[in-house]
């Protein structure tokens, strides 16, 4: 780790004033990803702005037509929410698969999210979802907020403060993790509802993406059957030791099943 | 049963500081005036090294001192050692290039150190080395074996040719060849045994001191047997003489066979100590433990079984390729050859065996023993030739075993490869195996899992291992350049408390519960009075350590030994005291008895009598009751066993879950079940983790791919059903004082080839016949997609 100035923001505009003001100022949340990076000398922010005492953005609410989670709300908190449980089981079923028991009592969905790494399993439900994407700045909607591997639609000093989730019909959730650290391999997040009917798929391209294709036979008939045969192509996806392109093109198919048939119960 | 007794499961004495945070690893360990040292490590796999610039490494804030390579040599001080010469065809004997601790020349793996930086603190020693500039000229990386022994390939080390170490053979191939060409059917098998990472739970430590006042060194280093490290270092790389030398290595959090080795940091951090004149510190990080400590297995394989017209086995014949990395580690040569070869009879009868073994470097971290060493390697290759055979000749997996074990009857038997087995029921085993699988009920299993669209298999691994390494004559005739008995000192205190000191290391093998369970039951004293000292050479006498699963068979065997010296003297004790003939006193649950009388004495005031001798036979007995001994055993031990493994595969995702493992083990006596459950536990862990998730993977260029556990996958408990294990006491170790075998090992040598065979019986109905360790969700659906089913 590199030597670097810490802080603990006391509000959200402490927060981004702080980082602002700094030459390299990286927010942190629960830092499970960060942390690691740094103790591997990785990165090497000039300031670490710690959003640990901002209580304001940890928290659930659920009214008649949405989930909020609180930026700050860890997974763990999520997953073992009633109301999340009654209102969006895919979504509580989601934050209990990522990572381990003690990165799921550290990490949070802002830091996930903020994050967006490519194998993460929340772009999946903020996408299968059609969530919007509260900041100190603005709303972004869901399906604009991840732009690539790693990027995302915030700017400079842009924080992440809830995302609100509109209660869908049916939703379910499938992940094929990663042997070794759980990651999604390939993650499909399905749901319909007040945002259509939608099929976020995870860990299987650089980023987060709508299957068009199954979200077209899904509205035709919301069943298993009307995504199996349909085959995604693999010329954009991910291939590393644990799975080829070829592979997760056909875990994507097999992920969007099973998720469909959760969403049935 | 007494709490303290042979055979009671009396629960692990050392967890409470374990699982309180109180064990001591060498990283709490800190002494005044502490240095911290960082290692400069190569990043790439082969290069020719120009030049090494320090200069404005050492003018960097709190740097202490910095060492490269050029200096090592220029103080003329050793290479690491290599413990075990082999020799190879016609009389020929291995190479064995120089591995300098810091390479000066060039680089040969990454992760190759090529300075060390010692610094006030950490963090400093890291910022200075990230200041240091080498001037690197890159030379192709040879990675693959096929890579290092094609024709121009890049060389590693000077007058290696081929980069091939040694070419060794077993057996006569002539007879081996005419028994092929007579038989009725011939099984091929070619096979990859993939490179596995140890990863103990704590990364290897080292902290060096040199005291000026004694002109005296100590180093704390997580190692499995600190006065083979003191020997090793010592008199191989530092000239340091023993009684200048402490090792100590305190608790230790699991090695795997991976701290057995002679480590380039330890020499390095004791060398530097005395340069800097104040105590070096070093602790591995992980990736550090991914780069440098020695990997496991990594063999590529042929093998053929010759069978006749009833599926009797006629010959073996064997050729493997086994990757040292690049150089050779402690005792690497020894593990594809007498750890492997020797061990290809397996439970069968084969009469004739030939095995040629070709050792090959690599620009990759070296290879040494992990858990079960060659023999998981041996057992692995057997087992699926066996399964295969019997699916190509039609005869039922288990009723070709049956046709070709040894026969209990049989024992002593001599294997063509050189082992005289001693005991072992191996009907036995699998009967009960059978059993706790429900073999018969596979069928209905099968059924059911079909029914839900899913593929299920059964498969079995009957094994047999050499264990209780070894009796030193046997072993220096096979290359080895250490003698390999064991040594115990047995301290009755005046008040009969009892202190051991053992050359056995504990690193997760429970042996302070074990050891002093031995002691009570021997001794008739309670096993609190008992404590087991271990792992520092100031205080335990002498010692090989402990790995081979040796160190009830051998270590506990010294301690025996010493033991009946102990009693031995009390019964003259007792004599006089009790004024009987030392020929009429039995010694009996801690108490000496004049044979058929009720004059007796207990141990506690025989030992106060040692020590406060008023009424003593002082003419002929030193007072004292204090006795030390050296076990050499007789011959190795054979611990062998049965394992089925059941399992069930996702057709649609390759997803192979393991439904079942149950294991019946022959351990010779047990000394205390529940530690023996435990152990076994573990090691099929490993050996589940090496068929289904674990290995180690290299790019193209050398690059280590598998670098964390974000890709190294390691085992978990939810990847694990519970496991159903047994043991089988029936035919107890012939030639040791306690009838024991050993069981550190055995778990990881059945497990993989039991999985694997699973695997492929579940997969046979798609076609598929064959497939490589580790069978990743990947790996099965590409099998399958492939396939005909």
């Amino acid at each position: 780790m590199y030597d670097f100035n810490y802080k603990r923001a006391s509000s959200v505009d402490d927060a981004t004033a702080s980082v602002a003001a700094v030459e390299e100022g990286k927010f942190v949340a629960g830092g499970m990803t960060l942390i690691p990076t740094l103790k591997q000398r990785l990165a090497k922010p000039s300031d670490l702005v710690d959003l640990g005492d901002l209580k304001d953005l940890v928290g659930i609410t659920v009214d008649g037509s949405s989930v909020t989670v609180g930026a700050m709300t860890p997974h763990a908190v999520v997953a073992a929410s009633a109301d999340v449980k009654k209102a969006i089981p895919a979504l509580a079923k989601l934050a209990g698969l990522i990572g381990d028991p003690m990165v799921r009592n550290r990490g949070t969905i802002g830091g996930s999210i903020s994050n967006n790494d490519p194998a993460a399993d929340y772009p999946a439900a903020v996408v299968g979802l059609g969530a919007t994407v509260h900041t100190n700045k603005r709303e972004i909607a869901g399906d604009d907020f991840f732009t690539g591997m790693f990027e995302t639609a915030l700017e400079e000093s842009e924080l992440v403060t809830k995302v609100v989730f509109p209660i869908p019909e049916k939703a379910g959730y499938m992940k094929f993790p990663n042997p070794a650290s759980r990651y999604a391999v390939v993650g499909a997040f399905v749901s319909t509802g007040p945002q259509g009917v939608r099929v976020a798929i995870t860990g299987a391209g650089p980023s987060v993406f709508r299957q068009a294709d199954m979200e077209t036979a899904l509205a035709g008939s919301f069943a298993p059957e009307a995504v199996e045969n349909i085959k995604q192509a693999d010329g954009d996806l991910n291939t590393d030791i644990h799975a080829s392109a070829e592979y997760r093109a056909h875990l994507v198919t097999v992920m969007a099943k099973r998720a469909v048939a959760e969403a049935n119960g | 049963m007494p709490d303290g007794a042979i055979g009671a499961p009396i629960k692990r004495r050392e967890d409470l500081r374990f699982l309180t945070g109180e064990g001591r690893y060498v990283d709490d360990f800190s002494r005044p005036g502490q240095t911290h040292a960082c290692f400069v490590r190569s990043s790439v796999a082969h290069a020719a090294i120009n030049g090494v610039d320090v200069s404005k490494a050492a003018a960097a804030p709190g740097v202490v001192q910095i060492l490269t390579g050029a200096d090592w040599a220029a103080d003329g001080v050793g290479g690491l050692p290599c413990g075990w010469q082999v020799i190879g065809k016609n009389d020929t004997p291995m190479h064995e290039p120089p591995h300098p601790p810091l390479v000066a020349d060039k680089v040969r793996h990454v992760g190759d150190n090529i300075a060390v930086v010692i610094a006030e603190t950490l963090a400093q020693a890291r910022d200075a080395a990230e200041l240091i500039e080498i001037d690197l000229s890159p030379l192709p990386a040879v990675v693959t074996m096929a890579q290092a022994t094609a024709a121009g390939a890049a060389l590693l080390h000077d007058g290696v040719d081929n980069n091939v170490c040694y070419d060794w053979e077993l057996g006569d191939k002539t007879i081996v060849d005419a028994e092929f060409a007579k038989a009725a059917h011939v099984t091929t098998l070619e096979l990859t045994n993939n490179r596995l990472v140890a990863n103990p739970i704590e990364p290897r430590a080292a902290l060096a001191e040199y005291d000026r006042a004694d002109d005296r060194y100590t180093l704390y280093t997580t190692s499995q047997n600190p006065h083979v490290i003191r020997l090793l270092m010592g008199a191989f790389v530092l000239s340091i003489p023993e009684h200048k030398l402490r090792i100590v290595a305190p608790d230790v959090g699991g090695g795997f066979g991976s701290k057995i080795y002679h480590y380039a940091e330890e020499a390095v951090l004791t060398w530097a100590s005395k340069k800097v004149r104040r105590p070096i510190k070093w602790t591995a990080d992980r990736s550090d433990s991914f780069m440098t400590d020695a990997q496991g297995r990594d063999h590529v394989t042929t093998g053929e079984l010759a069978l006749d017209a009833d599926g009797r086995f006629l010959a073996l014949r064997v050729q493997t390729d086994a990757n040292m990395g690049a150089y050779l580690s402690t005792f690497a040569p020894a593990i594809p050859t007498y750890l492997y070869a020797t061990l290809l009879a397996g439970l069968y009868k084969t009469p004739v065996i030939y095995c040629n073994v070709r050792a090959i470097f690599t620009n990759t971290v070296p290879v040494d023993a992990y858990r079960g060493a060659g023999r998981p390697e041996a057992c692995y290759l057997i087992e699926r030739l066996v399964e295969q055979a019997a699916r190509e000749t039609g005869i039922d997996k288990t009723e070709i075993r049956r046709r070709n074990f040894i026969a209990a009857s049989e024992m002593p038997y001599q294997t063509p490869v050189a082992l005289e087995y001693d005991s072992g029921d191996f009907i036995r085993n699998l009967e009960d195996g059978l059993k706790a699988a429900d073999y018969d009920g596979f069928a209905k299993r099968r059924a059911a899992s079909e029914k839900n669209g899913k593929l299920r298999g059964i498969g079995l691994a009957t094994y047999i291992e050499a264990c209780g390494i070894a009796p030193s004559a046997v072993a220096g005739a096979l290359g080895a350049r250490a003698g390999l008995y064991e040594s115990a000192e047995v301290r009755i205190h005046p008040t009969g408390s009892v202190t051991v000191f053992t050359g056995s290391h504990q690193h997760g093998q429970g042996h302070e519960t074990t050891f002093a369970q031995l002691v009570a039951d021997r001794l008739g004293v309670a096993v609190e009075s008992v404590e087991i000292v271990h792992g520092d050479t100031d205080r335990v006498q002498f010692g090989m350590g402990t790995y081979g699963s040796r160190s009830i068979a051998v270590g506990g065997s010294a301690i025996v030994k010493a033991m009946d010296k102990i009693v031995d003297k009390g019964k003259k004790i007792a004599a006089h005291l009790l004024e009987a003939s030392v020929d009429d006193i039995e010694f009996d649950a801690g108490t000496f008895r004049v044979s058929g009388t009720d004059k007796e004495i207990g141990l506690g005031d025989i030992a106060l009598t040692a020590y406060v001798p008023h009424n003593y036979p002082i003419e002929e007995l030193e007072p004292g009751l204090d006795e030390t001994a050296f076990y050499d055993p007789k011959n190795f031990t054979f611990p062998n066993g049965c394992h089925i493994a059941e399992v069930e595969i996702d057709r649609d995702t390759g997803e192979v879950t393991l439904a079942s493992f149950n294991a019946i083990d022959d351990f010779g006596k047990i000394i205390n079940p529940m530690i023996v459950e435990g152990q076994v536990h573990g090691g099929l862990v490993q050996g589940i983790g090496q068929a289904l998730m674990e290995n180690c993977v290299y790019d193209e260029a050398g690059q280590l791919v598998t670098g964390s556990f974000n890709d190294y996958c390691m085992p978990r408990a939810d990847n694990l059903p519970s496991f159903t294990v047994g043991t089988n006491e029936g035919a107890p170790c012939t030639h040791n004082p306690l009838g024991v075998k050993g069981c550190g090992e055995a778990g990881t040598i059945g497990a993989g080839a039991a999985v694997i065979n699973a695997v492929i019986d579940a997969l046979g109905g798609a076609g598929i016949h064959d497939i490589d360790m580790p069978a990743t969700p990947h790996r099965v659906w590409q099998a399958l997609q492939h396939s005909n089913g």
